[in-house]
């Protein structure tokens, strides 16, 4: 095991004929970690963020994702039974802890709600997500039981809420963030960058939804 | 000793590739879509050709210090709760998988799409030793069902149609009613998905790859559409990831400038649907996820091509953009180059890996169009490195009689500027002379390979060196 690692190592700095001890190359590595330099950054989410939230928004139905506006997350029970009725599906909604998704009026519908994971038998999920970038539609969620991973893949139905707040232009935008959450060089353990419903194109290159994952995606945005 | 190849047989599989009518027929999808969508998406993206220039430089940058960031990396992962493990070559890398596996007990291990455990032959070792791998990307899984190798690196079963997928389902699917209609696509998304649903809550171990992993945070990244990839590593106590040493990049920034590449170059999407970002096993108070997160790297040759003439194909981001553009591939599709990797990346990458003897015919298979590095988004010259490789084989004398006498006699003239114009001259004019009355030679002495295909145009009687100097006069 060491063996195997040393012999590797040793390999890499024989072929790139350097030791591995060199001040200098040990500078610019950890310079690069420290200030992370950001790259080419495309123009087209560099814009106010009404013109951000247009762009998620044509983003989404891009990638066959639906949404919907709330004007405060007091609407979300009942924007979800909604979602849940015009698609014929039965009203069931599994979510965690999140707080901010516990302290919200569901029995003011008739949704059975359940908490935490899912063992595979759940058809409807909702999570909270941590941001989303508006350059490519894609919503950014993180683990934890306040939102199980587990819900963003084994359901058929996945219901994800964005603070419009949230909302960053481009996908660098989300470590600043993250690093401030949960501290310089650390993750949480699971980061889902999500860019519409699962799908498959396996068969004769043809775009299937609903692969191993969910069936549907939809968005409601929380505007107030 | 990895997946078994056949790239010695080269020219036979390309021959019996050509002449199945069936194959052939599936593979125009290749053509039609993977160009067209790709080209679309570049398009909508102005920065894309500068952002090649950027990411380039980062995998140079990370390859030149690939030492110091795998250091980095470890440390992190081991900071995190994971477990680094490193493989010198294949049989190491499927020794430490099969040993986690054994570890926890496991009966069924799921697995995420992943070329490193093919490269590896995972799968057949595991099940030599009693564990059932099963592969959960639904191509993967047709092509495990059929007993074959990918032959796409991002669409492995994109030699098949639909009917003959439908058989394979009603072959292996015997527990469902056999007058089932499986005529559309989408019946047979379905069944596969709730066959492998129940694999997936039934595994003990998920094992995947990583197109990516980063040194500031310890982190291993998937890029699927299925999301198969990401209920095989979350469901089970175990999650093994296997990538090779070339999958390193520094920072998150970083790798954000390469994933604006990856999914555009390989399915013409601005991202793909799940890009996961994966650090340690289950945290204090998680509900879901892993207990055990490994990570197996994999040198496999790939040291030996640093700071050589091959270290630029390290760093290839497996898109199969060069693939979907190739003529070669077109034709033949990717189980005639023999190995896991096929079409111009797996030209120059195979001979790095398993050896020049076993691989020398792959280089041979291009036209030298050029397309593959013009459409590669980390910008990796594959024509050249074609070139280095053709050139080692002809040292080698690794080239068959006939090549080796014909170019030593081409060398001949070409050292001897006087005596290559005269031959020439003299020969021009006796093919004019010879074929004035058919405007074309349909066969030729000493070309009849070439002419059994095509036929050759009658010279105008001038060669190009005699025209130049007539039309610029000496200058």
């Amino acid at each position: 095991m060491t063996e195997a690692r040393d012999s590797i190592f040793a390999s890499i700095r024989r072929s790139l004929a350097v030791k591995g001890d060199e001040r200098i190359r040990a500078g610019i590595v950890e310079d690069r970690l420290d200030r992370a330099p950001k790259g080419i950054i495309p123009t087209r989410a560099q814009v106010d963020h009404g013109e951000k939230l247009e762009l998620l928004l044509k983003k989404l139905e891009g990638v066959q994702a639906t949404f919907a506006r709330l004007e405060n997350a007091a609407k979300i029970p009942a924007a979800v039974a909604d979602y849940l009725r015009s698609n014929n599906l039965p009203a069931t909604i599994r979510k965690g802890d999140d707080p901010r998704l516990a302290g919200l009026p569901w029995s003011e519908t008739a949704l059975e709600v359940s908490d935490g994971r899912s063992d595979g038998h759940d058809l409807n999920a909702i999570s909270h997500a941590e941001a989303a970038i508006a350059e490519t539609g894609t919503l950014v969620l993180t683990s934890g039981h306040e939102n199980p991973t587990t819900l963003n893949f084994l359901p058929d139905n996945h219901i994800v809420v964005l603070n419009a707040s949230d909302l960053v232009g481009d996908l660098e935008a989300i470590w600043p963030r993250l690093r401030k959450k949960f501290g310089k060089g650390e993750m949480p353990r699971t980061v889902n960058c999500i860019t519409g419903a699962s799908r498959s194109g396996d068969i004769e290159q043809t775009i299937l939804l609903g692969a191993h994952g969910p069936r549907r995606l939809h968005v409601l945005v929380v505007e107030g | 000793m990895s997946a078994h190849p056949t790239s010695r047989q080269f020219k036979d599989n390309a021959s019996r590739a050509i002449a199945d009518k069936q194959l052939t027929g599936n593979l125009k999808a290749v053509r039609q879509n993977f160009i067209d969508k790709r080209l679309k998406a570049v398009k909508e993206l102005p920065e894309f050709e500068v952002l090649r220039e950027s990411a380039k430089e980062i995998k140079n940058h990370t390859l030149a210090h690939l030492d110091l960031y795998l250091e980095k990396y470890e440390a992190k992962v081991r900071e995190s709760g994971g477990h680094v493990h490193f493989a010198r070559d294949a049989a190491e890398a499927r020794q430490i998988a099969l040993d986690i596996c054994r570890k926890v007990g496991a009966k069924t291990v799921t697995k995420g799409k992943s070329m490193i455990t093919e490269e590896v032959g995972l799968n057949a070792y595991l099940e030599a030793n009693g564990i059932v791998p099963v592969e959960t990307d639904l191509g993967e899984y047709i092509i495990q069902l059929r007993g074959e190798a990918p032959s796409h690196i991002i669409a492995p079963a994109v030699h098949l149609n639909k009917n003959q997928i439908e058989s394979d389902f009603r072959r292996v699917h015997t527990h469902l009613d056999p007058a089932r209609d499986l005529t559309e696509k989408t019946s047979l998304l379905t069944e596969a998905r709730a066959v492998l649903r129940e694999r997936f809550l039934a595994a003990d171990v998920g094992i995947t790859g990583a197109n990516f992993l980063i040194a500031e945070t310890g982190t291993s990244i998937i890029v699927t559409n299925e999301g198969n990839g990401d209920l095989t590593q979350i469901l089970p106590k175990v999650h093994v990831v296997m990538a090779s040493i070339e999958k390193m990049v520094p920072t998150l920034e970083d790798v954000s400038q390469i994933l604006r590449l990856l999914a555009r170059s390989a399915t013409g999407q601005e991202m793909s649907c799940y890009t996961t970002f994966s650090t340690g096993p289950r945290r204090p108070g998680d509900v879901d996820g892993p207990e055990e997160y490994h990570v197996i790297i994999l040198d496999n040759g790939r040291s030996a091509m640093l700071g050589g003439e091959f270290q630029d194909m390290l760093r290839c981001i497996r898109c199969a953009a060069c693939m979907n553009h190739c003529p070669v591939y077109h034709q033949i599709g990717g189980h005639a180059y023999g190995w896991i990797y096929p079409g111009p990346m797996g030209s120059v990458l195979t001979p790095s890996l398993i050896g020049v003897d076993e691989a020398g015919h792959l280089p041979n298979a291009s036209t030298f169009c050029g397309r593959c590095e013009s459409v590669c988004p980390m910008k990796i010259p594959l024509p050249k490195m074609m070139r280095h490789w053709r050139e080692r084989e002809f040292e080698r004398n690794l080239n068959p009689a006939v090549a080796r006498y014909g170019l030593g006699f081409w060398a001949f003239f070409a050292k001897r500027p006087k005596l290559y114009a005269f031959s020439t001259r003299l020969a021009m004019k006796a093919m004019k002379l010879l074929g004035r009355s058919k405007g074309s030679f349909s066969m030729l002495l000493g070309v009849g390979a070439w002419t059994k295909y095509r036929d050759f145009a009658v010279p105008e009687g001038e060669t190009f060196q005699a025209k130049w100097k007539r039309e610029r006069g000496g200058k």
